[in-house]
């Protein structure tokens, strides 16, 4: 089916589906992210209770990228988000199908290591998820928990991760404060600094400005930018400028009949610029969505 | 025409609701009130203090109090872990496991409803005689506990399951495992809840007589362990208004003593889940 011509009318509802879009080799003016596939999906479904909600996702996200997912709500992006982590496995009734590999590791094989999956996948929300306790005891459990009891160390590594999420100077004085004391936009760095500790490869942030102001939401945005090359980002935005700011990929969703599919994936340049899809065209003219 | 039907029903509804709290609340002024008329003069430290003469007409209550807390000691240390283990197990492990959870569900709801007579027979055929502790205060706690642990459990389970998702996922996420989630993020936001089963428990507790005349007995001697006999408030205050001719007025103070008791746990445990929350809050 040629995607890119075949109906003049733009309807959410419309029978036919679109194919997966092939994978455009990377080719932006940013020398940001190897071509090399660190997520592949193939044919990844994921149903609710035997209704499917998002259908046939197949895309391969490169290593050091930061791959922005758009499209309207609903369409499966956060369940797409939440399958490469399993989180899925934690909603009553998803069942996911399909195929999908991080690196040469089966993610959705029941003989993967759970715990060691989602260190290597961390995971940041819409809303800060802080536990009530002091700052320091939120990034320490989860070190902790893989294992590390050193105090100089779990120091060490909480120091340099603060920094990193350019919280060190704002909290070194409190660090046995409350951690749900701080602001919204800190909290959220915080959380991101509690996935860092663990030293992820991949970051996948859900809407992880949405619930900030504009000042938070810069900051934040650009500590995400400064991840760029040394994680796998994955972020899901409704923010379409946010999108063409950040990402070097963006794959765009969109639901048919109330299941998502994967309509178009591609550089940002290529898809802001020159989409090759009318769905695409419509939403980020702001005309669909 | 109209604006008057409006005025007559609204004014209707607030006092069709006022009807209703009022008939809640009246019965309970009225015990109260009736209990503090007849009681009060008869109660002083003495009566708490010392031990009954003449069948309960004479005399205090002091080994019927001991019996009372000890036989609510054995009947919450017993119920609180196994109630919040059990709730921890269905909301937790059982929300994919559709028969199992349902079934022990169904079993909890049927014994919330089996009447407390029932219950002391079942204690006193297994306590008392098949386990030989005899009519004793354990005996007491443990039925009692049996008696408790139904809607100690759905309580608690409705506690865990109120919880939000997210601090659920983000645990995960961080690739804590389920027992982490459980001590560190679930438990210490599900206290309130416990808190309040332990409440609902314990005043169910306090007010069983049936169960414990076939349990703990009825002898009113100070207890020397656990495995002597006891009698609690309730069965006192049963005693000496159906069995002992003139024992009126130490049953009407008996029975004030014990809505004390319960009037000041209730504030005791509100007082601890609000400064918990507070404290959470704090933290928050």
């Amino acid at each position: 089916m040629d995607l890119t011509h075949s109906h003049p009318r733009l309807s959410p509802d419309r029978p036919e589906k679109p194919g997966v879009h092939t994978w455009v080799p990377y080719s932006s003016k940013d020398p940001c992210c190897e071509p090399i596939a660190h997520i592949q999906a193939k044919d990844l479904s994921i149903a609710y209770h035997g209704q499917p909600a998002l259908e046939q996702v197949s895309l391969e996200i490169n290593r050091g990228c930061l791959t922005a997912l758009v499209g309207p709500s609903g369409c499966g992006k956060t369940s797409f988000l939440m399958s490469i982590n399993r989180l899925t496995d934690l909603i009553a009734g998803c069942r996911v199908s399909g195929t999908l590999h991080l690196n040469d590791m089966d993610i959705l094989s029941s003989q993967v290591d759970l715990l060691n999956l989602r260190r290597t996948v961390g995971m940041i929300f819409q809303k800060p998820t802080l536990f009530p306790f002091s700052i320091r005891h939120n990034l320490e459990l989860p070190l902790r928990e893989h294992g590390m009891r050193d105090r100089t160390r779990l120091g060490h590594t909480m120091e340099k991760t603060l920094q990193q999420v350019g919280l060190w100077d704002e909290v070194k004085d409190r660090l046995e404060h409350p951690a749900q004391a701080l602001s919204g936009g800190q909290q959220q760095r915080l959380c991101l600094a509690r996935a860092l500790m663990l030293s992820p490869d991949v970051l996948l942030l859900d809407e992880p400005c949405s619930a900030l102001d504009p000042l938070s939401s810069g900051i934040v945005e650009d500590l995400i930018v400064s991840l760029r090359d040394q994680y796998t980002v994955l972020i899901v935005t409704h923010n379409l400028a946010q999108a063409r700011r950040i990402a070097d990929h963006v794959a765009f969703f969109w639901s048919f009949h109330g299941v998502g599919r994967l309509v178009e994936y591609g550089t940002a340049q290529s898809m802001f610029d020159n989409p090759k899809h009318e769905l695409t065209t419509a939403y980020i003219s702001g005309a669909r969505g | 025409m109209r604006s008057q039907h409006n005025h007559i029903q609204e004014l209707l509804g607030p006092l069709l609701m006022w009807g209703v709290a009022a008939m809640v609340t009246l019965p309970f002024l009225w015990i109260t009130g009736d209990l503090i008329v007849h009681g009060v003069s008869h109660l002083s430290f003495e009566f708490l203090l010392s031990p009954p003469h003449d069948a309960g007409r004479q005399g205090g209550i002091r080994p019927i109090l001991v019996s009372t807390f000890l036989i609510i000691g054995v009947c919450i240390t017993v119920a609180m872990p196994i109630g919040v283990g059990t709730a921890l197990y269905l909301s937790e492990y059982t929300r994919n496991d559709k028969v199992l959870g349902r079934l022990i569900r169904s079993s909890l709801d049927i014994l919330a409803g089996v009447p407390s007579s029932v219950f002391g027979l079942f204690g006193n055929v297994l306590f008392c005689q098949v386990l030989g502790l005899g009519f004793s205060i354990l005996s007491g706690g443990l039925t009692l506990a049996c008696m408790m642990l139904p809607i100690m459990i759905r309580t608690i389970e409705e506690g865990f399951r109120s919880l939000v998702q997210d601090q659920r996922l983000s645990a995960a996420a961080l690739g804590l495992s389920k027992y982490t989630t459980i001590r560190v993020v679930l438990l210490p936001a599900a206290i309130p809840s416990i808190v309040v089963a332990g409440i609902l428990g314990l005043g169910r507790a306090l007010a069983e007589t049936a169960a414990l005349v076939f349990t703990s007995g009825y002898v009113d001697r100070m207890p020397e362990s656990l495995l002597d006999s006891g009698r609690s408030l309730s069965v006192h205050i049963y005693d000496l208004s159906m069995n002992v001719a003139g024992g009126n007025a130490h049953a009407y103070a008996t029975a004030l003593v014990l809505l004390s008791v319960l009037l000041s746990m209730n504030v005791l445990a509100s007082r601890m889940v609000t400064r918990w929350t507070l404290h959470i809050h704090t933290l928050a």
